[in-house]
């Protein structure tokens, strides 16, 4: 193995120069067959700048002189032309992918770059210990197509298919009057409670929604959660402290509370300076929010977005405080964090489910529907699929295969 | 209240207090606590150790300072291993609060092996967008970073020149506290498919054990005691051996409380039992 | 018409992005990397909007006597570390603005993450009781998982075996299993908004 390596990086020593000035050894060790069929084909899947060069095994490479350690490939701009080495495949696999999409390198033209649609001419030669190189094969030709539909991700795109169909179907079912059940979610039912607890005891209510973008999806449904609690704080008078770390979703977070007093019709008691940036560092931000949190005296904490290390710190420090702590996040390594320190904790869809709860909207709970019986189509391929592997019938294991 | 209830309720101040004791008696008594490696750790050092002289691998050094203390252990292991065999480094950083830290590591360790940039590794600095930079970085460094930290061009650079992206280095090892290792295994392995390691803090070592036994990741750095274990493998003994102590012996307190805290649960049942 | 405009916006881009994951032509690249880049121009516009949102509270805050010491001083800080590295050389090793940041921020940060080591004790402490079958279990995993650190003798491999079965089979068995939920739930919630059926994103319903 460790010749072969060293054969193969002495291989690479010979890149660039013209293949035909290389001499063939006739004298010393016997020279390996030539591999044959060269047959050069476009780089499927791909934006254009690659081919695929396949080619028969050498006659001596597992039979024969079994002497073979490598396969040299290289190309030229057309039959005749200067054949440069563009790279090596190692012993037994009869195939190599030429790709380079850059027309220029250091500044200058890269004379390895792969047109599109230009015919490009291949030929192999097999390399033994020496090294000791076989004839060139006969040169194959092709060339290199730009793709416009990616096969490899087709499983992908079937998925999306059946989702949306599930989708359609549900959100069509649910217009038409159907009411669907969903199981209850504890930590959805204690939240009006716990806006009710923080009203009585006359403390606000604080809304953290992590420490992610504005374009995390926990964010986003955080945003949905946010708008609920906020028009349920306007219509019971209740502060709600919203510190945020960035400021897209700061902007949002204002816009958000802002339009839910107004459709409280509360806009007076509005108070743009509850709605905080703090800093975009993590545990700068922690450190504030525990500032808001024993300052404050918050009643009740909501935690809804994605989290990272700080989730315990901010869980404990609202346990000091004596809230009661609501939490929901996607971050899978923050969910025991949450679950052993808060009251009330939804663990990773739930959080996206939160606002077909909170809003009741059957086009809503139409779509949470579609995700419960996709679902089930998963588990079913899984098993199946499992059942089958282990037979090794490996069908449901290729269907689902992406190759990116 | 009962001595049981009160075992069941207790202040959480001694449970502070109990915590500040035992993370201070290994400061004062320094002992060794033998560590067990794990094969995870193992992969991760035969890839830096089979490598030879002049192979490149790329380093993410991707945390901010408050992750240095569980990260930073692995860091200084694996670039005393890299310089030590005289390997090639291209270093980059994700992590907009790390990038002077992470200079400061590089600049240290490589005098120690009379290692320069530009000559021997090359440090990219930081840009915004972990995806983003991913991706270009697959396709060529000067993409995403044309200077490299110093303000010098990378075609300039001796240890850059033939390296252009992502795919001519052996392999990537990332070392991060954030959701930088998701952009790696999404847009990197995924995408690129080159071999990808990861060092990532404790906490989030369950995450990623998954990604290891898929094949997405071929080795993982898990928090403190990974980065022991690699210490105890290179050699390069720092202070990831030397925490070990702490936590072991914070962790035996946490037991002890759990116990106490069951001891007094169940005893507070069985008397209401009664 | 005002809140119809982003709505349609966000239904035409999305259903672009989604036809863009499946055609791997170069001008599909060339679109990705150019709504990619767009993100970099809205975060630099809405930086400004942070930085001039925090300034205006905390110099409001310098009005009110009981805060203003606080505002003050945090006001200062963030004037300092601008003014000390507002040029590329003054940011290098040594100067002031890195040795108020090494010594200053790094430790500070640092302080702020070892609070999770006393409050892991106290979480620890409260969560884990046998209460019921599951707590039981959740008990005695988390103790199997812990003792891995406490060198037990000839145990210690047995430990070490087991832990790195939980952390193998059924911890990453359930990881997977949220994963996919999380994962399915993302696609769902996606839909919804390329659909306009989720718009509390633009502030409203």
């Amino acid at each position: 193995m460790a010749k072969a390596t060293a054969l193969i990086l002495l291989a690479f020593c010979f890149a660039g120069v013209s293949a035909q000035d290389a001499a063939v050894d006739t004298t010393g060790p016997p020279l390996p067959a030539a591999p044959t069929n060269v047959t050069v084909a476009d780089k499927p899947d791909d934006t254009g700048h690659g081919v695929l060069v396949r080619w028969h095994l050498s006659a001596d490479d597992g039979g024969g002189l079994d002497n073979v350690l490598a396969y040299e490939v290289c190309r030229a701009d057309d039959a005749e032309g200067e054949y440069v080495n563009r790279g090596v495949s190692v012993k037994g696999i009869g195939e190599y992918e030429d790709v380079d999409k850059s027309p220029t390198e250091n500044g200058n033209p890269n004379p390895g770059y792969i047109v599109t649609g230009k015919t490009y001419y291949y030929k192999v030669r097999a390399m033994a210990d020496g090294p000791v190189y076989s004839e060139f094969s006969e040169p194959g030709a092709g060339l290199a197509i730009e793709n416009w539909y990616h096969f490899g991700k087709t499983p992908i795109l079937f998925g999306v298919i059946i989702f949306w169909a599930f989708v359609v179907y549900f959100i069509f079912k649910a217009r038409k009057g159907k009411e669907f059940y969903v199981r209850p979610l504890a930590g959805i039912n204690a939240v009006d409670d716990a806006i009710g607890r923080a009203t009585e005891m006359g403390r606000p209510i604080l809304f953290v929604l992590g420490t992610g973008t504005a374009g995390d999806i926990a964010t986003i449904a955080g945003f949905t959660i946010l708008s609920r609690v906020a028009k349920l704080t306007a219509e019971y008078q209740t502060p709600v402290l919203v510190p945020v770390n960035d400021p897209v979703m700061f902007a949002v977070s204002q816009e958000t509370v802002r339009t839910a007093y107004l459709e409280a019709g509360r806009p007076d008691t509005y108070k743009a300076e509850n709605i905080t940036y703090e800093t975009a560092m993590q545990f700068p931000y922690v450190a504030a929010v525990n500032g808001i949190m024993l300052r404050q005296k918050t009643a009740t904490n909501f935690y809804m977005g994605v989290f990272h290390a700080e989730s315990l710190i901010l869980a404990e420090t609202g346990n000091i405080a004596g809230s009661i702590q609501i939490s929901g996040t996607d971050q899978i390594s923050q969910l025991p964090f949450f679950i052993a320190a808060t009251d009330y904790t939804l663990i990773g869809e739930e959080l996206y489910a939160a606002s077909a709860y909170l809003s009741k909207e059957p086009v809503q709970v139409g779509t949470l529907k579609a995700q419960d019986w996709a679902k089930a189509v998963l588990m079913i391929i899984i098993i199946i699929g499992a059942i089958l592997i282990s037979a090794a019938i490996p069908f449901i294991k290729d269907l689902v295969t992406v190759n990116i | 209240m009962t001595f049981w209830e009160k075992l069941m309720n207790l202040d959480r101040r001694w449970i502070y207090l109990s915590i500040a004791i035992v993370v201070v008696i290994p400061a004062i008594f320094s002992f060794k606590v033998p560590v067990a490696t794990t094969p995870e750790v193992k992969k991760i050092f035969n890839f830096v150790d089979k490598m030879e002289p002049g192979d490149y691998f790329y380093l993410g050094i991707d945390y901010d300072p408050s992750a240095l203390a569980e990260l930073d252990p692995m860091t200084y292991a694996i670039l005393n291993h890299a310089f030590s065999k005289d390997l090639k480094i291209v270093i980059g950083c994700l992590s907009q609060f790390g990038v002077g830290m992470a200079e400061t590591r590089l600049a240290e360790i490589g005098a120690k092996y009379g290692k320069k940039s530009g000559m021997d590794y090359c440090f990219l600095g930081y840009r915004p967008y972990p995806a983003i930079c991913i991706l270009t970085m697959g396709v060529d460094f000067r993409v995403t970073f044309p200077l490299d930290y110093y303000g010098v061009p990378l075609d300039s650079l001796p240890v850059m020149q033939g390296i252009k992206n992502l795919m001519d280095v052996k392999g990537v090892i990332d070392i991060t506290a954030g959701n930088v290792a998701d952009f790696w295994i999404t847009y990197g392995n995924g995408r690129f498919g080159f071999p990808l390691a990861l060092g990532i803090t404790g906490v989030m070592s369950a995450d990623y054990y998954q990604y290891l036994q898929s094949g997405q990741i071929f080795g993982l750095i898990p928090g403190i005691k990974g980065a022991a274990e690699y210490e105890a493998l290179s050699g390069f003994e720092t202070t990831g051996m030397e925490s070990i102590p702490y936590q072991t012996l914070s962790h035996a307190v946490i037991l002890l409380f759990i116990i106490i805290s069951n001891i007094g649960y169940f005893a507070t049942r069985a008397r209401k039992g009664r | 018409m005002k809140k119809q405009i982003p709505i349609y916006f966000v239904l035409v881009s999305g259903i672009v992005m989604v036809i863009q994951y499946f055609v791997p032509s170069e001008e599909s690249e060339w679109l990705f990397t150019y709504a990619n880049d767009w993100v970099i121009v809205i975060g630099i516009f809405a930086l400004a909007l942070g930085i001039w949102a925090l300034l205006k509270t905390e110099f409001k805050k310098l009005k009110k006597p009981k805060e203003a010491f606080y505002a003050g001083t945090v006001l200062f800080g963030y004037f300092i570390m601008v003014l000390t590295g507002l040029k590329r050389e003054w940011r290098e090793a040594g100067t002031l603005h890195m040795d108020l940041f090494d010594n200053i921020l790094i430790p500070i940060q640092a302080t702020i993450f070892a609070l999770l080591a006393f409050y892991v004790a106290s979480a620890a402490y409260r969560a884990f009781r046998a209460r019921t079958v599951l707590a039981t279990i959740l008990l005695l995993t988390a103790f199997i998982v812990m003792l891995r650190l406490i060198p037990l003798g000839p145990f210690s491999a047995i430990n070490q075996t087991v832990v790195s079965w939980i952390l193998a089979v059924p911890n990453m068995a359930a990881k997977r299993a949220i994963t996919m939920g999380v994962g399915l739930g993302a696609i769902a919630t996606c839909i919804k908004i390329i659909l306009g059926i989720e718009r509390t994103y633009l502030g409203h319903d």
